[in-house]
């Protein structure tokens, strides 16, 4: 049957997943591994976690709540301390958060005190300290422009929808021009229309800024919409990659085209099963 | 606000109300004053009681004292309503009322008689100035209504310094878990001393720190009091506002590498504004309930000393003026409030957050 097929072209993948040509690679996560001491000893999140991800990749990660995939992704972005291993951003292992890893949080997150553009302009006068203030500005509201906020460049980020709020999140993090988005279940709070909407939205800023993307979801058509690989993560504790994916649709996609394309169905039985397993 | 009511009463009389405001309109204006009123009544009866009491006692002492003539005299005169003889206990409403007008003409004469000196003396003065010596003031005694000002005036000094002491020093206790360690014991064995010794502890220094004034140090010494009875509110709020921002918000300003001046006054100090204004809310109306008993203290002019002085005179409205300072006070608290309620909704964020 045909699932053989992408089991056999699967396990090249696992195999492959950790010898990409350096040159290639913009994010490399080498035997990481996470601990929380408690009262009754050790407990172990992650263990001998490889993942490899290459430049201008979108790479979406899905696996059971409570799995470590928030963990490992706060890890990237530096909030969470490793506890082994090491992770690199092109070749440099990261200490602490920075700018280089721009964050899309489950929660918007905004400054509710703030507009819109304030919101925007705090990260970017942080990366462009240089550039005037028109500059500064421009930046902002293009990124604002790009998910659709024109009109609410001043708009109190308190006054404005979860759906919008989300929106402000994806241009502040994408002007501040990262090198690497960090994701956490941007759109799981949002209704789903809405979120079908934002998803909309990300790609297409992302199909123009091809910055290198981890996202984590709990949905597999979204996992598999968004995504050139989707890493599947084992159940913890001791969580590592279970099984990755690779997408192979055409950029840019469509929703209609995604849906109707062959393999759509065997991508999603591939990993509801690997889920439900 | 609070004051909804008005609004309530407005409509009522534009024609605006709706029939199914009715019940709303019963509520809030019909109950309200209908629990004034009974109030009022309760009051009423409650001190008529307490006059015949003390008359019946002053009567039957006379009997025993002076026999059934001079008893028969007191009587009379009780009845009479003179104010030499009459029983000296809890006014009535209407006797309130009446000192509250007295007080007033009071105010109006003295401020009369005030702006006449200041006429009389304007040209001397000028004179005076001009030779280089200090200008005549008017010496005489304070109304009702400057005392009033007096208080608030050192009700608001001492806010100011709670202000100016409590909040950046909140800041720093919310930011730091060493200098929270450190300052803790102090906050928690200091907050509970009541404000009697906090002046007596203000007198002790600014006494010696003053020694050399001959300017009367009354007001310097209840304003630091109030200052520091009433701070503690906002410094344990601030502190707590600040150490409890959203995470989120932390994380966002890490991941932007926010510096740590960017990160206090863009992130910390703006998502603690609410709780730092009900830290200030409180410190207001501690302020100005302690302030009674410090001016006392302090012989500081104000309410409090004016409350102490009708009290130690003994004169036959003296009680009716007692409780004229006390609605007096207790509106002005309610006012107080109202004021920092509504800065708080000003500057909050939130627009549900403020109680």
């Amino acid at each position: 049957m045909s699932t053989n097929v992408l089991e056999h072209k699967t396990s090249n993948l696992i195999k492959d997943a950790g010898s990409f040509p350096s040159s290639e690679v913009m994010l490399d996560l080498k035997n990481l591994k996470k601990v929380y001491p408690t009262p009754k000893g050790d407990y172990v999140v992650l263990e001998d976690l490889n993942l490899q991800i290459k430049k201008e990749e979108f790479v979406t990660i899905i696996g059971h709540s409570g799995c470590g995939k928030t963990t490992m992704l706060s890890m990237i972005a530096g909030l969470n301390p490793i506890s082994g291993g090491y992770i690199s951003v092109l070749g440099k292992h990261i200490k602490g958060p920075g700018p280089d890893r721009g964050v899309i949080f489950q929660a918007p997150s905004l400054m509710p005190w703030m507009t819109s553009l304030q919101n925007v302009l705090l990260g970017v006068n942080q990366v462009f300290p240089h550039a005037t203030k028109a500059q500064r500005h421009d930046i902002a509201k293009y990124y604002l422009q790009k998910v659709g906020l024109e009109d609410a460049f001043n708009k109190k980020a308190s006054d404005l929808s979860q759906g919008m709020q989300q929106r402000v999140g994806i241009a502040r993090a994408f002007a501040i021009k990262p090198k690497v988005l960090l994701l956490d279940e941007p759109f799981g709070m949002l209704d789903s229309l809405t979120r079908g909407e934002l998803q909309d939205t990300l790609i297409e800023i992302w199909n123009k800024e091809k910055i290198t993307a981890v996202m984590i979801t709990h949905d597999v058509d979204e996992a598999i919409f968004l995504a050139d690989r989707v890493v599947m993560m084992t159940s913890g504790p001791k969580a590592k990659i279970g099984d990755v994916l690779d997408i192979d649709f055409e950029r840019p996609r469509t929703r209609k085209a995604v849906l109707e394309h062959d393999d759509y169905y065997k991508y999603r039985k591939h990993l509801i099963d690997f889920l439900e397993h | 606000m609070g004051l909804g009511f008005l609004g309530t009463i407005k409509d009522l009389f534009t024609g605006k109300l709706e029939k199914e405001d009715f019940i709303s309109f019963l509520r809030k204006v019909v109950v309200p004053l209908a629990s004034i009123l009974l109030f009022i009544g309760l009051w009423h009866m409650g001190s008529q009681s307490l006059y015949n009491i003390e008359a019946e006692f002053k009567i039957e002492k006379a009997l025993e004292d002076q026999g059934p003539a001079a008893a028969e005299a007191l009587r009379e005169c009780i009845a009479s309503g003179e104010s030499g003889c009459q029983p000296n206990t809890l006014p009535s409403p209407s006797q309130v009322w009446a000192s509250y007008q007295s007080l007033l003409r009071d105010h109006n004469i003295i401020s009369a008689d005030k702006a006449a000196f200041i006429e009389k003396t304007a040209v001397l003065n000028e004179k005076r100035i001009a030779e280089g010596k200090e200008p005549i003031t008017y010496t005489g005694r304070p109304s009702f209504v400057d005392q009033i000002f007096r208080s608030l005036k050192t009700v608001f000094a001492g806010f100011l310094l709670a202000l100016l002491i409590a909040v950046p020093l909140g800041i720093f206790i919310g930011l730091s878990p060493t200098l929270k360690s450190a300052f803790n014991w102090f906050i928690q064995i200091f907050k509970p001393v009541s404000p009697v010794v906090w002046y007596l502890l203000v007198f002790m220094i600014v006494k010696t720190v003053l020694i050399d004034s001959n300017e009367d140090s009354s007001f310097t010494i209840s304003f630091i009091s109030v200052g520091l009875c009433s701070m503690w509110a906002t410094l344990v709020n601030t502190a707590m506002g600040v150490s409890s921002v959203d995470k989120d918000y932390i994380n966002v300003a890490k991941v932007l590498k926010l510096g740590s001046f960017q990160k206090i006054f863009k992130v910390v100090l703006p998502s603690s504004l609410p709780l730092i204004f009900t830290g200030l809310k409180i410190t207001l109306s501690v302020a100005w309930m302690v302030l009674i008993a410090i001016e006392l203290l302090a012989q500081s002019p104000g309410l409090g000393l004016f409350v102490w002085e009708e009290f130690q005179n003994g004169a036959n409205d003296s009680n009716a003026k007692i409780i004229v300072a006390m609605f007096v006070i207790g509106i002005i608290g309610f006012l107080l409030d109202r004021l920092m309620l509504t800065i708080q909704n000003w500057v909050s964020f939130d627009k549900t957050d403020a109680i």
